[in-house]
């Protein structure tokens, strides 16, 4: 009996392991035969979905190389070489279309009621100072900075490679010292015209009469009128907007990294022909489109016929203030503020 | 004409720094510089890469088209070089630039940018080939000895890859085959438009 029990034993046992064997047997099979080192590891693509860049580390000192890939360039690349070209070449070739046809359509405003021969000061000394440095900034900044955008496809044809480097290089000293003095000057401008540029109601009658600019009317404007205070605003926001993000281009890095430094360049470049194509406005109404402008920043007085017609309430403030009477020779107007 | 490509087989690569060194030592390359770095993603991470990277030498290559001054230019080997004289150290190549390639000297006041300055598959520049005004610009022009690009040549674990692309994706190509993964050609879709199936 006992052999027979410990056969029973015997089986039992041997059942159970050939079971738990066979229980076994599909977990050793899962066992790869190999390892995949490459199961968890980062890939190219995948990294793209999620940041459309790709950020390591590294173990040099230059941090900022620590981006391996930022395929945003190519929109970059895409806006700088046809985008800006379509927005700059059409607003700055556009304004001058316009420009020209008005020219020919209305030619130079007159002032309808001749010259009196007697001035007044309009603009002191101090103030055309500031206005001449940033407009000679201006212009130099702008035709250097077009050449960055169309001295390529433009000059660069027509005059040899080393030649026009050895000039862009000039340019783009230029570009950015003559930043400097454009900077303050805008922040001059600023501080110095504010109280002449809030808009107010005579600015509305003053827009829906289109200025005068058409026929001979002469709506009423005090100091400066809304086109000039439309001028004022986009020298301040635009030139701001020029000067900072231009900053952020001169001194990589201070303040973002590279995407940063792509939106800066776009809203520079937008902003900068935008403002090139009115101050081409500007320059036309302050020289060949209207007869006694030019004067006014020239040597600072304007004809008192010429201020009746396009500043009358500026010329009665004037007038109420140092209690001239229009009819009596005024040799010692004081200036404008 | 062989096109030449690098190729970083990141499976490989033990962030030894090596190609940064050789780089740097065979071109004596400023200080501030580097030609090519060793970027680590997911560090100390599992599935933690690393990558080493330098100019791809791009299919239409995005720096030159945006180059104001058009200082760039394409070897028969398909290699992008640029001209020193004619750079006027904009910084717009850097911003097209997907491999954040092109770097520049702090020269003068605020920091403004010299000549940019970049990897040129150890194939000098515009002057004659093995002069010494190209080595000063450019570094060694190892290419037009014969050689390849030394980060290349001397890397520890072959896994940085300098030569005809034809040539350094088939080899890739049977490594992959051979040990059964790849985490793919880094860089080649966003600079030749292409990847190697694995």
């Amino acid at each position: 009996m006992a052999s027979f029990a410990r056969y029973v034993r015997f089986v039992a046992c041997a059942w159970t392991a050939l079971f738990i064997m066979v229980l076994a047997l599909p977990v050793s099979a899962q066992q790869p035969t190999r390892i995949d080192p490459n199961a968890s590891a980062v890939t190219e693509q995948k990294l793209f979905q999620e940041h459309n860049r790709i950020q390591g580390r590294v173990s040099i000192p230059d941090q900022r190389s620590s981006m391996l890939e930022q395929p945003a360039g190519r929109d970059w690349r895409h806006f700088r070489d046809v985008t800006l070209r379509w927005i700059g070449g059409i607003s700055i070739l556009g304004m001058l279309a316009i420009l020209i046809i008005f020219y020919l359509a209305r030619g130079m405003v007159r002032i309808e009621s001749g010259r009196s021969g007697r001035t007044i000061v309009r603009f002191s000394a101090f103030e055309r100072f500031v206005h001449w440095m940033t407009a000679t900034c201006f212009i130099i900044l702008a035709i250097s900075g077009l050449n960055i955008t169309f001295g390529r496809p433009l000059l660069l044809p027509l005059i040899n490679s080393a030649a026009f480097s050895e000039w862009s290089q000039w340019a783009k000293y230029a570009h950015n010292y003559l930043s400097f003095p454009f900077t303050l000057g805008v922040i001059l401008i600023f501080l110095m015209w504010i109280a002449g540029n809030i808009p107010n109601k005579v600015d509305v009658e003053w827009l829906k009469r289109g200025g005068g600019m058409v026929g001979h009317d002469h709506p009423p404007a005090y100091r400066f009128n809304a086109g000039q205070k439309v001028i004022y605003w986009i020298v301040v926001i635009g030139g701001g907007l020029v000067a900072a993000t231009g900053y952020q281009l001169m001194f990589p890095f201070y303040l973002t990294g590279i995407e940063g430094m792509q939106l800066a360049h776009i809203v520079h470049a937008v902003v900068a022909v935008l403002f090139v194509a009115v101050m081409l406005a500007h320059i036309y109404i302050g020289t060949i489109g209207m007869e006694g402008a030019f004067e006014a920043m020239g040597e600072g007085t304007v004809d008192l016929n010429w201020a009746k017609e396009h500043h009358s309430l500026w010329l009665d403030e004037q007038n109420a203030r140092t209690g001239v009477n229009e009819t009596r020779r005024q040799p010692s107007v004081r200036p404008a503020k | 004409m062989a096109r030449m490509k690098f190729l970083c087989d990141a499976d490989r690569c033990i962030e030894c720094n090596a190609c940064v060194t050789a780089c740097k030592n065979e071109h004596e390359v400023p200080w501030g510089i580097n030609r090519r770095r060793v970027v680590t993603i997911n560090d100390g991470k599992p599935g933690e890469r690393s990558v080493s990277m330098a100019c791809m030498h791009c299919t239409d290559a995005p720096c030159a088209a945006v180059c104001p001054v058009n200082c760039f230019y394409t070897t028969e080997d398909g290699v992008v070089l640029h001209s020193k004289d004619l750079c006027i150290g904009c910084g717009y190549c850097f911003y097209a630039c997907p491999f954040g390639a092109p770097q520049y000297p702090k020269l003068g006041d605020f920091g403004s940018r010299g000549k940019m300055d970049k990897c040129t598959f150890c194939a000098g520049g515009p002057e004659v080939d093995g002069s010494k005004a190209e080595y000063e610009k450019y570094g060694a022009n190892r290419l037009a000895e014969g050689k390849l690009p030394l980060c290349a040549e001397m890397c520890s674990t072959k896994s940085l890859l300098a030569g005809d692309g034809e040539v350094i994706a088939e080899i890739y190509k049977e490594r992959v085959t051979k040990r059964g993964y790849g985490s793919g050609a880094w860089g080649w879709q966003t600079a030749y438009r292409e990847t190697i199936a694995s």
